[in-house]
């Protein structure tokens, strides 16, 4: 096994052309487990935990341009305001010790259906940066996950960043879990409402063969949602969102949790971050 | 290949280290500090839980070749000399040992925890800690240890 030690962007990406076969590493918390446990044996190692950049974040046109290598800790901590739904999400990974390495470039690269920054992405309709010694490629996040763990990163490429826009509204995420500290989700939801633009934005995650989206969902919330007058929601809004986002996972049965439960679970997501989410937006500053 | 590190303030060289070895691995059998322990190599039990660059991580996830330069601090580290650290007396007094071995783990969870805060709330003890796995003490004399901790900490009491 060779290990690279780029301490700059192009030097990895250099990197990465030369040895398309290399795993990049960068909090580990994936790979370290897969290579302690034999699970996976490359032939290079591409540490990325040097390079600087990846671990910045800045404003940029209304969105902020989050380094693929920014630990978790650092968005809750840093990023709470602006990007409340990732927030949120970050907050229940794993452990304090996971939030100090993890990243959503790490959460990305595994590409896990159970990922838990995913459903904030969809849910606020991010960008990926992808990078690679070709050039720069924005992937929109419906086009990135492509299978079970499987994404639309080309060989030689790596991700720079995530571009996510700015809070305009209020932002939820909830997951089940058997308990409260690092577990994989049973299912997990998000959940964004963009007022300006009168859509909702949702994401679902550990129910379907990769994160996705309730479209119909979204549509009918978007028009159900009294956005002019704030005023409260009819118990059929929530109920009838609920099964729509149940209807749009296909989960499957394991040892977290039977597809029925899931489907079940997720409708009760919704609907309780819908209640949150409106009350947010009732007493909220949201204009 | 050849790893150089600050470990518990000294530089130290740990040489025909395999790339895929993790810092836990480094530290326990190639440079004689048992304190951080191996138990699940998951990130599941914070037993290995060490300082890198002042941030408590798990060193079973961290590759041996990610802390070249850098600086890694382990329960080791937290005495001086024959003094214990208060949050290592704590535990002691507490009764917050057993088998003793989740205790440096969680010694270097609740050490950090009280430089950023010194009068944390149950909850905010209970996340953590979250991260640690006790198999022995129900956990209760370990928050009363971190309270005990904490206490010393605000008054500057020692007794
Ligand atoms: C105990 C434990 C609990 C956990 N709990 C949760 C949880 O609750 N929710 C959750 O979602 N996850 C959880 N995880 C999984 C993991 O922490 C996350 O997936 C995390 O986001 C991975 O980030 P990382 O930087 O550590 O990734 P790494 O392990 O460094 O990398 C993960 C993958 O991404 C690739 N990669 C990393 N950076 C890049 C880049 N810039 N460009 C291209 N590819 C890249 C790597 O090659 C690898 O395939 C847990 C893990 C552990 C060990
Ligand atoms: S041995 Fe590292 S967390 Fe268990
Ligand atoms: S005292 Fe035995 S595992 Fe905690």
């Amino acid at each position: 096994m060779e290990f690279l030690r780029p301490t700059t962007w192009t030097d990895a990406l250099a990197a990465k052309a030369e040895h398309p076969s290399a795993l990049p590493i960068r909090g580990g918390t994936d790979v370290m487990v897969e290579l302690n446990f034999d699970v996976r044996r490359p032939d290079v190692l591409l540490d990325l935990g040097g390079v600087k950049e990846l671990g910045e974040w800045s404003p940029s046109n209304g969105s902020i341009q989050l380094g693929a290598g920014v630990p978790y800790t650092r968005i809750i901590t840093e990023l709470g305001e602006r990007l409340p739904g990732l927030a949120l999400a970050s907050r229940t990974v794993g452990s304090p010790q996971i939030r100090n390495r993890g990243t959503v470039g790490g959460n990305l690269g595994s590409a896990s259906p159970a990922g838990d920054a995913h459903p904030p992405l969809l849910a606020s309709n991010a960008v990926v940066v992808a990078e690679s010694v070709r050039g720069r490629r924005e992937i929109a996040i419906d086009d990135y996950f492509t299978g079970v763990k499987k994404n639309a990163l080309a060989p030689d490429e790596l991700i720079h960043s995530v571009l996510l826009p700015l809070a305009t509204g209020p932002q939820q995420f909830s997951k089940v879990g058997t308990r409260n500290a690092m577990v994989i989700a049973v299912c997990a939801f998000g959940l964004a409402l963009h007022p300006r633009e009168r859509v909702v934005g949702t994401g679902i995650g550990s129910a379907a063969p990769t994160p996705v989206r309730a479209p119909e969902a979204d549509a009918f919330l978007s028009g159900e949602l009294p956005w002019e007058t704030r005023g409260s929601l009819p118990e059929t809004v929530g109920l009838e969102f609920g099964r729509l986002v149940a209807a749009a996972a296909s989960p499957i049965d394991d040892v977290r949790g039977t597809a029925a439960y899931r489907r079940h679970a997720l409708s009760v997501l919704a609907r309780r971050t819908l209640g949150w989410a409106w009350h947010d937006y009732q007493t909220g500053a949201w204009s | 290949m050849r790893v150089t590190f600050t470990v518990n303030g000294t530089l130290q060289e740990a040489d025909d280290v395999w790339e895929g070895e993790s810092l836990l691995y480094v530290l326990r059998e190639r440079m004689g500090l048992p304190g951080s322990k191996n138990a699940c190599e998951q990130g599941e039990c914070g037993s290995c839980t060490v300082y890198l660059d002042d941030v408590p991580v798990c060193s079973c996830l961290v590759a041996a070749g990610q802390v070249q330069d850098r600086d890694v601090r382990t329960v080791e580290g937290l005495a001086s000399g024959d003094d214990l650290d208060p949050v290592q007396e704590a535990f002691i007094e507490a009764g917050a040992v057993q088998c003793g071995f989740c205790t440096p783990g969680l010694i270097v969870a609740t050490h950090e925890l009280l430089r950023r805060d010194d009068d944390p709330s149950d909850a905010e003890i209970r996340e953590a800690l979250a991260g640690n796995l006790c198999r022995c003490t129900g956990y209760e004399m370990i928050i009363d240890a971190v309270r005990l901790a904490a206490t010393r900490a605000r008054t500057g009491v020692r007794q």
